[in-house]
């Protein structure tokens, strides 16, 4: 069993946080869209379809590993949940999985989907040639260089990639232009909607399709450790890995610890630490945190991991932490990098850049978080290599 | 504050859009000015805003070029001051809601009334969200404009209906701003006239005298921006756009006067 929908009330309101904030051309689909998962979250047909992807498709459940070695660093037993060990190498299948196979019953033969690193885009590829679903993909044209292998990917699956060369060629100008394509064919095609963010019922689908991880992980820590951990450790985009990881320890009295990217670091500007200089507004259908100036325009934002690289947060951290039950820290990219490389040389397992943001949180945390940390390894680092081989210089003599 | 008291539902009108700061902050001026001239009986002034998803290509590089100008909130006010003193035609702020929110809605409500400005389309405020603004909308006197679309369900329509004041805004077609070579939108005004007695403008995709006349046989109003912003933007200055854009006014303004099948 993989299929953990929480009980909800179904309103998409975390808090003062979420809505519906979209074009009235839309308002339609995402009505649809929640009442076709309202059904399949309760349908057994639903839960079996998609338990036997998880499982024999994509690989479910994921192992922990815990590493002695990197946890020295740490000064705590460190477990890490391996999502880069799920098919397509990262925690963006569960998600995809799902939502295609929601497509399938919405009677929807043709699927879009936004992504910064390309791990979405790949993931929905996968599922849509799995499924037989057509497969468009818009990516930032600054993602599709740092990201290239990832393009490749998508394109080798059968899936259109779309360089949006507009703004700032990241994630929320390829969020902006799915929503453009969505308004104009919204009968035929479903958005597949990448992070725990955008509107109502996105953030309670894609954080239900995620759960899988934290549950999974809250009992296999138990049944390694015989206690719940003191910390569990993701890194934060738009929130999906982290709110996957972090929901089912809710009511256990265990921190959780977003990492979000600080790029050069906040006090440069050149950062996309939304909780660290965000106000709340609107922006892609939600109620949250963003970074944005003082007139509501949205700040240009940097990270070295595309996937990170986002000025929002889904609502339901913006709401974890305003109650105080989540904490978020900047980590910087000299960071991420650092840990990254420690995680490598220490373990054998190369992690995503956006996960090396999580690992990086711990190292910086250290003995404070307690005696078992628990860290989301979100997704691994192939497609990376690229940007730390320039980073590190190991390519050349 | 405004004198704006309505639109009438026996004369067509032609609104024409532009976004302030382009392609300067006075070149806005200039042109919506000289749109008013040429027979635009009202104006919308776009808010430039940097995520504009209900906006297709030639809006979307305008609002860019707006920006990055450095055109602020305080000076789409000011345009809206200024172009309601030269031309004396009702003016709607066409905007994204988060630049709104963050200047303060109650504020901007009353800056916007103070300069004289009709009221404010607002396309990606759902009207489930909408409550705030009616509340300091009210205060100020100031109309609110919510779009349908043709995927809103007969129970919305007569939900955007009523929370909507001036007019209501049709979308013809399913998509973003930008020329088409055909609009519709005959079923929506339709329905959204058997829940209101406001007029019914429709916007989308109108760029030519012809497309107004078929609108304006079943509209009461022709919204025209793309292929407006379309005409500046292939202009080699700002004095050519503006030249271009009088005639196309023009032509727009005939049109949706005409009336398609009288003799
Ligand atoms: C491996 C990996 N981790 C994390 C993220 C960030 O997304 P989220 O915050 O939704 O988990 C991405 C996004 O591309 C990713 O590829």
């Amino acid at each position: 069993m993989f299929f953990h929908p929480a009980v909800g009330d179904g309103t998409g309101a975390f808090g003062r946080f979420g809505g519906q904030y979209v074009p009235e051309a839309l308002v339609a689909a995402i009505d649809e869209l929640a009442v076709a998962y309202d059904k399949a979250r309760g349908d057994e047909d639903f839960a079996t379809e998609l338990n036997t992807l998880l499982a024999d498709y994509a690989g479910r459940p994921t192992p922990l590993t815990e590493v002695p070695r990197f946890a020295e660093s740490v000064g705590a037993r460190v477990f890490l949940k391996r999502e880069d060990l799920n098919h397509t190498g990262s925690h963006k299948l569960n998600n995809a999985l799902g939502q295609a196979l929601l497509a399938k019953r919405m009677g929807k033969p043709r699927v879009i989907a936004e992504t910064g690193a390309g791990q979405h885009g790949v993931a929905t590829a996968t599922a849509c040639a799995l499924l037989g679903i057509d497969c468009t993909v818009y990516m930032g044209k600054l993602d599709t260089e740092r990201q290239a292998l990832n393009v490749a990917r998508m394109r080798i699956l059968g899936a259109e990639v779309v360089s949006v060369p507009t703004g700032s060629g990241t994630l929320k100008d390829a969020i902006n232009e799915a929503f453009r394509d969505w308004v104009a064919n919204v009968d035929s095609t479903h958005y597949l909607f990448g992070t725990a963010a955008g509107p109502h019922p996105f953030p309670t689908i894609v954080r239900d399709l995620q759960r899988v991880i934290g549950v999974e992980a809250r009992e296999q820590i138990q049944r390694r450790t015989g206690q719940l951990p003191d910390a569990v450790l993701a890194c934060v985009g738009g929130g999906s890995n982290a709110i996957g990881a972090f929901h089912p320890f809710l009511d256990d009295d265990t921190r959780l610890i977003g990492c979000e990217a600080a790029g050069d670091g906040v006090e440069t500007g050149r950062h996309a630490a939304t909780f660290a200089e965000g106000r709340v507004g609107v922006l892609h259908g939600s109620r949250s945190y963003f970074l944005q100036d003082d007139d509501g325009q949205t700040i240009e934002t940097h990270s070295i991991s595309a996937g990170l690289d986002y000025a929002g947060v889904g609502p339901e951290h913006s709401y974890l932490k305003d109650i105080g039950r989540a904490e978020y820290v900047p980590v910087t990219d000299a960071e991420a990098m650092d840990a990254m490389r420690l995680l490598a040389r220490t373990e054998g397992i190369i992690p995503a850049i956006e996960s090396s943001h999580a690992l990086a949180g711990a190292v910086k945390l250290g003995a404070c978080l307690g005696d078992v940390v628990l860290i989301n390894l979100s997704g691994r680092g192939d497609k990376d290599m690229d940007t730390a081989a320039k980073y590190f210089e190991l390519v050349g003599e | 504050m405004s004198s704006f008291s309505g639109f009438s539902r026996t004369e067509k009108t032609l609104v024409g859009y532009l976004p302030a700061g382009f392609p300067t902050v006075d070149g806005a001026v200039r042109t919506l000015t000289a749109m008013a001239e040429s027979g635009c009986g009202a104006l919308e002034i776009g808010l430039p805003y940097t995520d504009p998803v209900m906006d297709g290509p030639a809006i979307q590089t305008a609002a860019t070029k707006a920006l990055e100008n450095g055109t602020r909130t305080e000076d789409v006010l000011r345009t809206v001051e200024r172009v309601a003193a030269a031309t004396g035609v009702p003016i709607f702020v066409m905007t994204y809601w988060n630049p709104i929110e963050q200047y303060g809605i109650d504020r901007f409500a009353q800056r916007l009334s103070d300069a004289g400005g009709a009221g404010c389309v607002l396309p990606d405020l759902p009207v489930q969200h909408s409550l705030p603004w009616r509340e300091v909308a009210d205060k100020h006197d100031l109309a609110g404009v919510f779009v349908a679309a043709p995927s809103s369900t007969d129970k919305r329509v007569a939900e955007i209906a009523r929370a909507s004041t001036g007019f209501v805004y049709a979308a013809s077609t399913m998509g973003v701003t930008g020329m088409r070579s055909e609009v519709s939108g005959q079923d929506l005004v339709a329905r959204i006239r058997a829940a209101t007695e406001l007029p019914v403008f429709v916007g989308l995709g109108v760029s030519n005298g012809r497309q107004a006349a078929e609108v304006a046989s079943f509209a009461d109003g022709v919204i025209v921006g793309s292929a407006i912003v379309r005409r500046m933007l292939d202009a080699p200055d700002v004095d050519t756009g503006i030249a271009e854009i009088r005639t196309l006014c023009a032509e727009l303004a005939d049109g949706t006067r005409r009336l398609v099948g009288s003799p």
